[in-house]
């Protein structure tokens, strides 16, 4: 049975979506940051903790951005197989729900059309849009502010396929530390282990949509989040990168089969701003 | 916590200590990557510049835009290493404060040290708690570039760090 489904009402939710994910902090982000305020012994990475909870308090309690860069809006939905959409293109829709959560929510334009040129003048859209076919006759929507501070530190890495997990942390590890003080410790870190170049960055972005505080399902990955959790903090970056044991708020990890002759390893590196809001339709 | 108002000249500066924590008031003008690069361009030039060089304190942020007029949304500070290129000449030129975050290269913290100005940084990623100590905001240059215009920002009790002193020592 397919069902319809007008584009116009995915426009008017991720509207929604884009200003609940701009200015309410996820309920597992702020969690793990009042464990890290509790559990943090150096004083000026404590008050810097404390700050960034305030912080969150004043953006959801005045309808104010977390951070001034609500980024690029990066959308991902899942079509069931069974959905038929009507009433205009689905890119168009989903352009213009963003321009208009953006507007309404007093959100940055951040957009530059030419990447090149850097001439025309900043917009809120296109997001950065991705798609997937599911089963079923539902539309799954995920909208996810990304912004530049943390997205211009991440790295992508093709180790060799007889690497193995040490040399997975490593990678992992070096980009953490390159990243230090600029990218606005603490971090969420994203990795997407496997598929070729662009999956393991795409399904590095997408483990960020999970919850922080759940774990990866299989038993051997996620031990590998608690291993790269624990080297990360033990780099003592700190809030801001001026010291303290809580350089990282959580590590997910994703993987998808690969080649046999190859190991990608996508590193994406989020601040304590990683927002996101999922809606099903 | 020491507090700083107004004009922070020379001789200020070289008391300022890395690692000292303090609450500014006065006027700081906020420039980011297009800004830096437009005021390196009039410079070379030998046009006006628009705003007063002397003493100035710039502040690397692209606010989100205000409900209210004269005003500016979630304002934090953005990644200092990307105007690194800039700075050196910029320095020269008699600015005397940087408030951003993140680590600088070896380039400005030496004409930090050469021209005694200091680098601040303040609490990044809180952009909505920062916004409550801007009390006002006015475009000086550069409109169409929107959240990369400069604007003239008046602050109230805004945190700073001292990340980089006037003798080069560095926080990091």
């Amino acid at each position: 049975m397919i069902r319809k489904i007008n584009v116009n009402d995915i426009s008017n939710a991720i509207a929604k979506m884009c200003i609940e994910a701009n200015i309410v902090i996820r309920n597992d982000i702020k969690r793990a940051l009042k464990k890290a305020f509790h559990s943090e012994k150096n004083k000026r990475a404590k008050n810097i903790l404390k700050i960034l909870l305030e912080n969150a308090d004043i953006a959801e309690k005045d309808k104010l951005a977390i951070c001034q860069d609500t980024g690029l809006c990066v959308v991902h939905i899942e079509v069931g197989q069974d959905v038929h959409l009507i009433g205009g293109t689905l890119k168009d829709a989903v352009n213009k729900g963003v321009e208009k959560g953006y507007t309404k929510g007093y959100f940055r334009s951040s957009v530059v059309n030419d990447p090149v040129s850097r001439k025309t003048k900043a917009k809120t859209y296109p997001a950065m849009l991705t798609t997937e076919i599911v089963a079923g006759s539902k539309v799954k929507i995920t909208v996810f502010p990304k912004g530049f501070g943390s997205e211009n530190k991440s790295r992508i890495y093709m180790l060799n396929p007889t690497d193995g997990e040490d040399k997975i942390i490593e990678a992992v590890v070096k980009t953490v530390k390159e990243a230090g003080p600029n990218a606005c410790p603490p971090f969420v870190v994203g990795v997407g282990i496997g598929g070729t170049f662009d999956k393991a960055a795409l399904i590095a972005k997408k483990a960020m949509f999970r919850d922080i505080i759940k774990p990866n399902k299989d038993k051997g990955i996620r031990s590998l989040e608690a291993r790269l959790l624990k080297e990360i903090n033990d780099l003592n970056i700190g809030p801001m990168g001026l010291g303290g044991k809580n350089t990282c708020l959580g590590v997910n990890v994703e993987t998808y089969p690969t080649h046999i002759a190859g190991l990608p390893v996508a590193v994406n590196i989020n601040c304590h701003a990683t927002r996101s809001c999922t809606r099903l339709i | 916590m020491k507090k700083l108002t107004g004009t922070i000249d020379q001789k200020t500066r070289k008391t300022l200590k890395a690692g000292e924590e303090l609450l500014y008031t006065g006027i700081v003008y906020t420039a980011r990557d297009q800004a830096h690069k437009r005021l390196s361009e009039t410079i070379e030039k030998r046009k006006k510049l628009p705003f007063d060089l002397n003493n100035a304190i710039i502040y690397y942020t692209g606010p989100t835009p205000s409900k209210e007029k004269n005003k500016v949304g979630s304002s934090g500070p953005t990644t200092s290493s990307r105007m690194d290129k800039f700075t050196p000449l910029l320095l020269n030129k008699g600015v005397g404060s940087l408030i951003g975050k993140g680590s600088r290269s070896k380039e400005v913290v030496n004409a930090i040290k050469k021209n005694k100005a200091v680098y601040f940084i303040t609490i990044a990623g809180a952009g909505a708690y920062l916004s409550k100590r801007i009390k006002s905001a006015e475009i000086v240059a550069y409109s169409e570039l929107g959240a990369e215009a400069i604007r003239l920002l008046y602050v109230e009790d805004f945190p700073l760090i001292v990340a980089v002193d006037s003798h080069g020592n560095s926080i990091y």
